[in-house]
């Protein structure tokens, strides 16, 4: 029998504010699964109804074939590393980790706390007390505290925020690498795309209380649903167009004049007014008119308005006939000159690299990360 | 000094060190001078009545205030004392230690919801912990010989409601004093108990009750430990001035329950200096023997 953790239209409203509305959600289990999304999208809310920290307004919340939505929180398999830690200052490394051994009942716990210390790198250190811990050190610790309980689910409330990048990325490779051995279902909340995408198996995007789409963080990434996730996920150029014509496979185009071309698989319209949007990565500069590559879809006379060398790619501001400016990454191969502003250019991408979106949605939904 | 002179250049090293040596003289000079006033405070109002005390204590006790007093290192003052008032001090330390438990008990709660259930009303609660005093200690005491008067509303209920008999009374009792005890040092217990429980992290009950424990349990492992230097601050607060209080047994109490502060009260008033003395010294003792104990006890050394 399979433990999945089931969310069945979970609401969760403070007053007259709705935090999550109507979320069904399931997380297989052993997965690592990430809830992104911006400040204030009910990520957290989310987390804390599956610690038993806040109660749903309305749903149910399943582990296997058990109902936890009102369950105590002491009394759920479920265990929480806070984004604060939380550590206990009165008791020192040890006694933290030993804490929920401890309150089940549990004696003799000494070789599974130095165990699962040496697990987080943090041998020896036991007898310490939190406050003479750096903030990885003290973020391990909570690791192992909500670890050793063996927890059905384990939940991770953006627990690498108060970390410097170098850290972070240090830590991401490590808590990877503890879910694979351990082999427990992982719920990791962050507003971080990057940590979402390196970390986990299944990607939820959130916004305003709801799920904007899940998948595989590549799906999510190549074809995005949503202009929210086009935007909060990377960054996309997102185009206004019109389908004119289309068959089973391909659809065909009209954006400012151009004729373009888009695979049905990635397109969430397939008819009238939408989105046309490709990744910056995606797109490839060429000096106008000069012939380039065979990519299929070309937009021409374009001018480069802003170019920032990024050490492993040159970021270029090109500014359409049409007054919108696009985005476009190359890398710095060093096998071609940097272009300069001015200069005019044409964009190149492949037809399949095209994802098309709904046109009554906000181009600019998401564009603005919070936290970042 | 060595670490400077493992630096090639040496002049280079010398600037900062004397620098250094300049800059903690000054500090040094203006840490004694801000140190003074306090100094001269402690000398003139403790020190030197703490020295007059004790060898008043070892006057000759058949001196009096007429005929004066001599020195003559009369220990005898104060095995005297003690075995004339035991029963006074036993019963003051046992006052003292009901009214701080019941402080702790009335106390704990008010604090707790003070800090973490009060919301918006947090500073109105805290200003009517302090309100009473802006009254006098004694106008106060002397409204609970009002309240738990014989003819009054409390004994009437307790008398209809049968807790007191028909002839019942509440006034010149024990109950009376330790009432009036609780009431006067309440707020010397919540207000440290509301500053420890103030900076507790709520996040740490709930990662409390995340990792199993019960709200029980979060209790004994998480809040009371975390609450105890504020819990050892208030019940010393309110167990040493209980101790020596005189004014609630005096107005609320009756013969039979009369504490050593009552005792030492009258001795100066009938100017047997030495064996008041000798009596306060021993409270003295006593106290701080009892303190030392509870605070090694409690684990809270660095509130000493």
């Amino acid at each position: 029998m399979s433990d999945d953790l089931t969310l069945t239209s979970v609401t969760k409203t403070f007053g007259s504010f709705t935090a999550v509305d109507d979320l069904d959600l399931t997380v297989p289990q052993g997965s690592f699964f990430a809830l992104l999304g911006p400040s204030g999208c009910g990520k957290t809310t989310t987390l804390r109804m599956v610690a038993g920290l806040e109660e749903p307004s309305a749903g149910t919340i399943t582990l296997g074939e058990r109902d936890i939505t009102r369950l105590k929180p002491y009394r759920r398999p479920v265990n929480t590393v806070f984004q604060s830690y939380a550590l206990f200052p009165h008791l020192t490394i040890e006694q933290n980790v030993a804490f929920g051994l401890h309150r089940q009942g549990r004696k003799k716990v000494d070789a599974e706390v130095a165990r699962m210390l040496e697990l987080v790198e943090l041998g020896g250190m036991g007898g310490r007390r939190p406050a003479q811990l750096s903030g990885g050190q003290q973020q391990r610790v909570a690791l192992a505290r909500a670890l050793i309980n063996e927890p059905d689910v384990l939940l991770l409330d953006e627990p690498l925020g108060a970390l410097d990048l170098k850290l972070r990325r240090q830590m991401q490779i490590e808590l990877k690498r503890i879910q694979v051995e351990v082999g427990l279902t992982f719920v990791h909340v962050t507003h971080d795309q990057e940590e979402a995408m390196t970390m986990a198996d299944t990607v939820a995007v959130m916004n305003q209380g709801r799920i904007e789409q899940m998948g595989a963080p590549e799906d999510l990434y190549e074809a995005p649903a949503t202009t929210f996730v086009a935007n909060f996920l990377g960054q996309s150029n997102l185009v206004p167009g019109k389908v004119v014509r289309g068959d089973a496979e391909v659809l065909e185009l009209d954006v400012e004049g151009t004729r373009l071309t888009a695979d049905v698989a990635r397109a969430r319209v397939r008819d009238g007014a939408v989105w046309v949007g490709v990744r910056p990565e995606k797109v490839y500069l060429s000096h106008a008119g000069e012939e380039a590559g065979d990519d299929d879809n070309r937009l021409h006379d374009g001018i480069v308005s802003d170019v920032s060398f990024v050490g492993v790619s040159t970021q270029y501001l090109v500014r359409m006939p049409w007054g919108q400016e696009l985005t476009v990454f190359e890398q710095n191969t060093g096998s071609r000159d940097r272009f300069r502003p001015d200069d005019k250019v044409d964009l190149h991408w492949r037809a399949d690299h095209t994802f098309l979106l709904d046109a009554s949605q906000d181009a600019t939904a998401g564009v603005d990360r919070v936290g970042e | 000094m060595s670490a400077a002179t493992q630096l090639p250049p040496a002049p280079v090293a010398a600037a900062p060190a004397a620098d250094v040596g300049e800059g903690a003289g000054r500090r040094g000079w203006t840490g004694y001078l801000l140190l003074l006033p306090g100094a001269l405070w402690l000398t003139l109002f403790f020190i030197v009545p703490t020295v007059s005390l004790v060898s008043t204590s070892l006057y000759d006790p058949s001196g009096s205030l007429a005929t004066g007093y001599s020195m003559t290192g009369h220990w005898q003052n104060y095995t005297q004392a003690i075995s004339d008032y035991s029963p006074q001090i036993l019963r003051s330390f046992v006052y003292a230690l009901i009214a701080t438990v019941a402080c702790v008990l009335l106390g704990f709660p008010l604090a707790y919801a003070i800090a973490f259930k009060a919301g918006r009303w947090k500073n109105l609660m805290l200003v009517a912990v302090v309100a009473p005093f802006f009254t006098s200690f004694l106008v106060r005491t002397l409204a609970w010989q009002y309240i738990l008067g014989d003819n009054e509303a409390l004994v009437s209920l307790l008398r209809k409601v049968h807790v007191l008999g028909a002839d019942g009374y509440l006034l010149d009792t024990p109950f009376a004093v330790v009432t009036g005890l609780t009431y006067n040092f309440l707020p010397f217990m919540v207000l440290p108990l509301y500053a420890s429980l103030e900076k507790l992290d709520p996040r740490l009950l709930e990662a409390g009750a995340d990792l199993y424990a019960s709200p029980v349990a979060v209790f004994r492992r998480v809040t009371l430990p975390l609450a105890m230097p504020g819990l050892v601050a208030g019940t010393l607060l309110t167990f040493i001035p209980a101790s020596g209080d005189f004014i609630n047994s005096e107005l609320l109490g009756n013969p039979r329950t009369r504490m050593v502060g009552n005792e030492i009260q009258d001795l100066f008033a009938a100017g047997d200096y030495p064996t008041a003395s000798s009596l306060s010294i021993t409270l003295m003792a006593a106290i701080v023997v009892l303190v030392l104990l509870y605070v090694r006890r409690a684990g809270t050394e660095e509130l000493l």
